[in-house]
């Protein structure tokens, strides 16, 4: 069977100063194609490391981590680079956008980064204006992030992921600053792009939002302490 | 490499959020390349200047002037007599005419000042006797009339031909031609008046700037039987008086390239005939050009110095702000690398960002300096305005007057590549720490 990631025994350690905090203790965890996994768990007990690690970010202590066929945690950090820009899709808590971009420039950097540095084209130019109707803001491109309310952000954010067509989507706590309203705009989103097949891994809080995937995994001191299906 | 216009126009962007702070940066640029091309233009302009009057004295030429000797060897010599003998001597005229062949002409020269009157109008002139070659080797014009001829310095006649200043003082309601000027009580007639030239300015040591416009020319031997050799001074209550039978020989030699060795031929052939002190001097042009040169390179050395320290202030101020910038814009580092940028494509976009910066400081540097002419211009008018009309004008006012910069072609290009240089220097090392952040701290940054 192959999977869309793999998490092999992993650990990250953290030195603070000469003292070593040991953020992940062995995590081990396959994520199938087309998967929607919801993390949870307390504050600090290695969400976002996990999360980082899974976005080839940066690259663990000890174990493997595998997308597709490729093990990651051994790569340079030009490979990572290639790795981020071709198979994943980031979408943070606080959108990230790049401010003194408008949101046509916003959703066109990842094709800055592609390997051989391609030009943007026509084809390119038409999948920007397709991902910016998906997400609702094809008369919004001249627009500028502080111009925009913050669900509108995400959903540049969002558009901005899927711009390379990537396999896996990771998500850090995607609705944590929005209302309960946008909150389910954003969620149908991403459950439409799981249904396209892509694979969603989140880091959510909210048990209304993690009941929405398609299975639930809940951390605690840096290792995975349970999973679960909701509902029930 | 990305698409080259799409960075620069998305470097521009990153520029533009904040335009007093990049306007700012980009000035410290903008007048080191404008001073680069400036120094660089006062410098050929000097130049030029002094090329020009080496060239009025003639490329071919060598001069070689009567000098009063130094007080002390003067007194020794003359510790007999009243009357003080130096300088050329006729006979010396003769050596260096007849017996070195790569003199193709010599024209010896007497100068003496007398006061001149026409009716009752008098000046003092500079009374030269000359010899038809004058105003071939001098570069002089007529106006009106002719100029001396071979046979008036037969016949020692008593004609004269006018310097333009000379004849617009005594000559202003009257056509001169035809009248008669009077000089030590005898009368010239006029048959020849000069167009009005430039005055040669002073280069080196003995040879002092000529004003050829208060001229009077007369045949040099009509000038040795009516004036004699000796002129006599009574200005300062004492009696003094001085024998001089040539005060300048100016010898024209055939070929540009014989002309520093016949120098030499000329400097033994003198020292031999004056063995008591040195009365005489040699000024050759082309050495003076040479010493021009000297000079110019030394000056735009320095001056190009002092520009390249003002570009690499300049630069300091880039790397600064670019430090600045970096520390910023962290976070949007840290967007880019989870977006799939690599290290040297940081480097590369805050290199761009420095580079577009410097760049189009180095454009607005270049196109001042095209108008450097134009702003030394305007320094003059205001320098002329506050500082010099009051007192006489020194040597330096007018130096600066006469001088006008010239732009050195070659030093556009050059001035705008050391912008970009500097750009690039300076903008590494911002660069490179931007590309160095881990991307997940970068991410956190506030
Ligand atoms: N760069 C770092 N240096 C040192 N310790 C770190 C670093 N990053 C994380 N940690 C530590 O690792 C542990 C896990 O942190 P992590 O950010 O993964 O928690 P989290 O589950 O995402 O928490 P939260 O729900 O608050 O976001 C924490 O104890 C944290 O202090
Ligand atoms: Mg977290």
């Amino acid at each position: 069977m192959s999977f869309a990631a793999q998490v092999i025994d992993l650990e990250k350690d953290y030195m603070l100063g000469s003292v070593p905090v040991r953020a992940l203790r062995g995590v081990s965890i396959d994520f199938p194609h087309g998967d929607f996994v919801a993390i949870m768990g307390s504050s600090g007990s290695g969400k976002s490391t996990l999360l980082n690690l899974l976005g080839a970010l940066d690259r663990p202590t000890r174990g493997n981590y595998l997308i597709g066929d490729r093990d990651v945690s051994r790569m340079t950090d030009d490979e990572l680079s290639e790795i981020r820009n071709e198979r994943i899709g980031f979408i943070f808590q606080s959108y990230n956008l790049i401010p003194q971009y408008t949101v046509l420039e916003n959703i066109e950097v990842p094709l800055h980064y592609r390997s051989g540095y391609p030009t943007i084209g026509q084809v390119e130019q038409s999948r920007i204006m397709e991902l910016a109707d998906l997400v609702g803001l094809g008369d919004r491109m001249d627009h500028r992030p502080f111009q925009l309310s913050g669900g509108q952000q995400q959903r540049v954010a969002i558009a901005r992921a899927l711009v390379n067509d990537p396999q896996i989507i990771l998500a850090d706590e995607p609705t944590g600053n929005l209302d309960s309203k946008t909150e389910e705009e954003i969620m149908e989103t991403l459950l439409r792009l799981n249904r396209e097949g892509r694979t969603i891994i989140m880091v959510t809080h909210e048990t209304s939002v993690a009941k929405l995937a398609k299975r639930q995994v809940y951390m605690k001191d840096g290792v995975i302490a349970g999973e679960g299906v909701f509902p029930g | 490499m990305p698409n080259l216009m799409r960075t620069v126009q998305l470097a521009l962007k990153s520029l533009m959020l904040h335009k007093l702070r990049s306007g700012l940066t980009m000035l410290g640029i903008v007048f080191g390349v404008f001073s680069v091309i400036a120094m660089l233009a006062i410098g050929e302009g000097a130049s030029q200047q002094a090329q020009q009057q080496v060239l009025q004295l003639g490329a071919t030429n060598i001069i070689v002037r009567s000098v009063k000797p130094p007080r002390e060897t003067a007194s020794q010599q003359t510790a007999n007599s009243f009357v003080l003998r130096y300088g050329l001597k006729r006979a010396d005229f003769d050596l260096l005419s007849k017996t070195i062949p790569t003199v193709m002409q010599a024209v010896p020269i007497r100068e003496l000042v007398k006061a001149c009157r026409f009716l009752h109008r008098e000046m003092n002139c500079r009374i030269v006797g000359c010899s038809p070659e004058y105003t071939d080797m001098n570069h002089l014009e007529l106006a009106q009339g002719r100029f001396i001829s071979d046979k008036d310095r037969r016949e020692k006649t008593n004609v004269c031909v006018l310097a333009s200043g000379t004849a617009d003082e005594l000559f202003q309601y009257e056509d001169p031609l035809g009248q008669s000027v009077k000089v030590a009580d005898r009368r010239y007639k006029v048959v020849g008046v000069t167009r009005a030239r430039e005055a040669s300015a002073a280069i080196g040591g003995s040879l002092s700037g000529q004003d050829y416009n208060q001229d009077i020319y007369i045949p040099l031997e009509t000038m040795r039987v009516r004036m004699g050799d000796l002129d006599i001074d009574r200005r300062q209550g004492s009696f003094s008086a001085e024998e001089v039978q040539l005060n300048q020989i100016t010898l024209r030699i055939s070929d540009i390239g014989q002309v520093m060795s016949t120098a030499d031929v000329i400097r033994e052939t003198l020292e031999r005939t004056h063995r008591n002190g040195k009365d005489y001097s040699v000024v050759v042009p082309q050495e003076l050009l040479k010493q021009a040169e000297q000079i110019r390179t030394i000056f735009n050395v320095v001056l190009g110095s002092i520009a390249a320290i003002s570009l690499v202030v300049g630069g300091i101020g880039i790397m600064n702000i670019m430090l600045a910038t970096v520390t910023e814009r962290t976070r949007e580092i840290g967007i880019r690398r989870a977006l799939g940028a690599k290290q040297q494509d940081i480097t590369m976009q805050f290199l761009t960002e420095t580079i577009v910066l410097a760049g189009s400081g180095g454009v607005i540097g270049v196109v001042l300096g095209l108008a450097t002419p134009l702003v030394f211009q305007l320094l003059k008018v205001l320098a002329e305005r506050f500082f010099f009309d009051s007192g006489g004008a020194s040597e330096f006012s007018e130096m600066f007057a006469n001088l006008s910069p010239q732009v050195v072609p070659s030093s556009l290009p050059l001035a705008f590549g050391i912008s970009v240089g500097i750009g690039v220097m300076f903008g590494l090392y911002p660069a490179r720490s931007a590309a160095r952040l881990d991307p997940i701290e970068a991410l956190r940054h506030e």
